[in-house]
């Protein structure tokens, strides 16, 4: 038996913290392609200590549902999953390309493919763009349009940064979109600026979070302007100086996220046969035709 | 009818249809080389010199070279015994939590599987056994072929009828009605004993009944399997906060080596059955037992959750200051009020205090009289400043 066990930051305080964990859960429950997909919290229940022992399978792929690599990926999760003899260096990583790490889990015997963070695989790209039509409604948005990729800066973690860097580069290499810029919220380029970082007339702005909370819903509408007070919401799009922006919320609640995350547990290994393009396809953005 | 699973024994069993499932069943371990032997019918592959079937009942019938057919008239004649076997061994399984429960519903572990074990378990399934977990209520009843049907209810809705409730068939489905009590707040702990009321999961078979359970309340089942295996692993306080890093490592200075009353605090405010339906089961440590009740829950807490891990880090801080002494000018039923109002914040008794009765010292006019007489502009209790500097 294999089983999928997807881990998530989840919230004491916000209830919809947990929400794009057990949406991605479910598209990938409905493959078929796991005997069980579990869902595991840091701050809900079950907790990441608990959640291998909810899953009879004796194959276990855990993937992160982090933004990107560090104090989570690699002290935490590990530690509350008492992954024996775990070392970061067994993902080999330079901070973006955490692969997989096969161990025991001490408390249930069940062997881990533990697997690096969706937020760093090359497929969240493929998300990031795709979150971009969603938005704007447009399966082919790009001529005209600025893009700009928004998260934590390096004050909580490097990584961070490295991550937003990586996608705005391979959105660019697209060559899709007039522009394409990382901004973030506690360092420069900062997106409380964001107009003067662009020159079309229509940005979107899409956040690398997991799930919509106080960073994506309260701080990033109020500091680029697109609301005075969250409260009242906002406009899609929204004029801030002469640029429309159309602000797209977590990334992580775009429904092609389960795509990244059976990419995951297919590179550590697991037996996902047409599941990825199953989920490619029943994720996709409706055109309305 | 709250847990009344391990029912009195009635004499006879309810009549039950031997399926071709559980004959299928009988007859593929049989021809594996299987014997079956549960609820006083005993099957077997003849011996090697021998044809068909031997079968021995408890009643001490025996026969030998059975066919097919003489095998099927037999099994129907003890269709308990065999839908049993087959409900138990070939579709629950053995072995971990789901089989564990599943057999702990209907009381296996206390009738057991011989004849008269089979017998009674289906007479109280045939009435529809119920047992409370948390505040969950899970009855199972027996359908014509030995099969299962699960309900899952919140208990205090154990009378109602089922039409009146909001009916549900995926256990998944669960995760989004007990996120949120009956007033519409999010529930973080969901073990609190807040569960909502309003709906039933009432078509479940064995896995559905798990799955619901333990979308619920999750691995509650998982931990108190562990704990009937004698294998669950307890975490207590201090190991549990000896782990914790980032911004919680800080808890760890909180263990003074001064004894252990601020965690006899910590189990009080958060662990008690009127916040918690786990069982706690983690101390201060190995050697040191907390001196509150740990309650009486069918599940176990086996080491601090979050929500205290959450809590303890702020209780850290705020326990890091020195004591002070404020002087405050109250009156008697000023002060009794004041503790009045601590009460009923703690027990979570605010929204249950009528609007019009002031002779209720949290009532919200009093508290507001209160407040106006003995606030300052700042806000400070009797114009004492919290830093003696302010002044």
């Amino acid at each position: 038996m294999q089983a999928l066990v997807i881990v998530a930051h989840g919230s004491h305080l916000n209830p919809d913290s947990s929400t794009p964990t057990y949406r991605h859960a479910d598209t990938i429950r409905a493959t078929g392609a796991f005997d069980e997909v579990r869902t595991g919290f840091w701050k809900e229940e079950p907790h990441l200590r608990e959640v291998l022992r909810t899953t009879e399978a004796d194959e276990v792929y855990v993937v992160p549902l982090f933004v990107s690599e560090g104090y989570f990926t690699e002290q935490v999760i590990p530690r509350e999953l008492r992954l024996s003899g775990w070392d970061v260096e067994q993902w080999g990583s330079d901070g973006l390309s955490a692969d997989q790490a096969t161990l025991t889990a001490a408390d249930t015997g069940q062997t881990v493919h533990y697997c690096g963070p969706v937020g760093t695989h090359e497929a969240m790209t493929d998300v990031l763009v795709r979150r971009a039509e969603t938005v704007t409604g447009d399966p082919d948005v790009g001529e005209g349009f600025g893009f700009a990729v928004v998260g934590h800066g390096t004050e909580r973690n490097e990584n961070s940064a490295k991550a937003i860097e990586y996608h705005a580069d391979r959105i660019r290499e697209l060559d899709r979109f007039d522009e394409v810029r990382a901004l973030y919220m506690d360092e420069d380029p900062e997106v409380d600026d964001l107009p003067e970082f662009f020159e079309s007339d229509d940005v979107v702005l899409v956040p690398l979070f997991i799930a919509d909370g106080f960073h994506t819903q309260e701080d990033i509408p109020e500091d680029v302007g697109l609301t005075d007070d969250y409260r009242e919401g906002y406009d899609v799009p929204a004029t801030v100086d002469g640029v429309r922006v159309w602000y797209a919320g977590a990334v992580g609640t775009e429904p092609l996220l389960a795509d990244v995350v059976l990419e995951r547990a297919a590179d550590a290994g697991a037996d996902v046969e047409n599941a990825l393009e199953s989920v490619r396809e029943t994720t996709r953005v409706a055109t309305g035709d | 009818m709250a847990d009344r699973a391990p029912a009195a024994a009635p004499a006879d069993p309810p009549d039950v249809t031997l399926g071709g499932a559980a004959f299928d069943a009988l007859v593929r371990a049989l021809d594996a080389g299987e014997s079956v032997d549960h609820g006083g019918f005993t099957a077997r592959p003849a011996d090697a010199d021998g044809d068909g079937y031997v079968v021995e009942t408890a009643a001490g019938e025996r026969r030998e070279g059975l066919s097919e057919s003489g095998l099927h008239e037999l099994a129907s004649e003890h269709a308990a015994a065999v839908t049993d076997w087959h409900f138990l061994t070939e579709r629950v399984g053995e072995g971990g939590p789901r089989a564990d429960f599943v057999r702990w519903l209907e009381g296996v572990d206390v009738h057991g599987v011989d004849a008269e074990g089979v017998i009674a378990r289906y007479a109280a399934l045939a009435d529809g056994a119920a047992r409370e977990w948390g505040q969950l209520l899970v009855s199972v009843r027996l359908g014509d072929r030995g099969d299962r049907v699960y309900e899952v209810r919140h208990a205090d809705e154990a009378g109602a009828d089922a039409a009146d409730l909001d009916g549900h068939d995926d256990p998944l489905e669960a995760r989004r009605l007990v996120k949120f009590d009956d007033d519409d707040r999010y529930r973080p702990l969901k073990t609190a004993p807040t569960l909502p009321t309003g709906w039933v999961f009432a078509d479940l078979d064995h896995r559905g009944v798990y799955e619901t359970v333990e979308t619920v309340y999750p691995a509650t089942v998982a931990n108190w399997h562990r704990e009937r295996e004698g294998e669950l692993d307890v975490n207590h306080w201090r190991e549990t906060m000896g782990r914790q890093s980032g911004i919680y490592g800080v808890i760890q200075t909180w263990d003074r080596g001064e004894g252990h009353e601020h965690v006899n605090w910590v189990a009080e405010a958060t662990c008690d059955d009127s916040q918690c339906l786990k069982r706690r089961e983690w101390e201060y440590d190995e050697e040191t037992d907390l001196d509150v009740d740990g309650g009486d829950g069918v599940f176990p807490c086996r080491e601090p959750c979050s929500l205290v891990v959450s809590a303890a880090r702020k209780w850290t801080k705020l326990e890091g200051e020195t004591e002070r002494t404020y002087e405050f000018e109250l009156t008697p039923s000023e002060k009794e009020q004041v503790e009045t109002i601590i009460d009923a914040v703690a027990d979570d008794r605010t929204d249950e205090i009528r609007e019009a009765d002031v002779y209720e010292g949290a009532n919200r006019y009093r508290t507001r009289f209160l407040r106006a007489k003995r606030f300052d502009e700042a806000g400070n209790l009797c114009g004492v400043p919290t830093e003696p500097d302010e002044e």
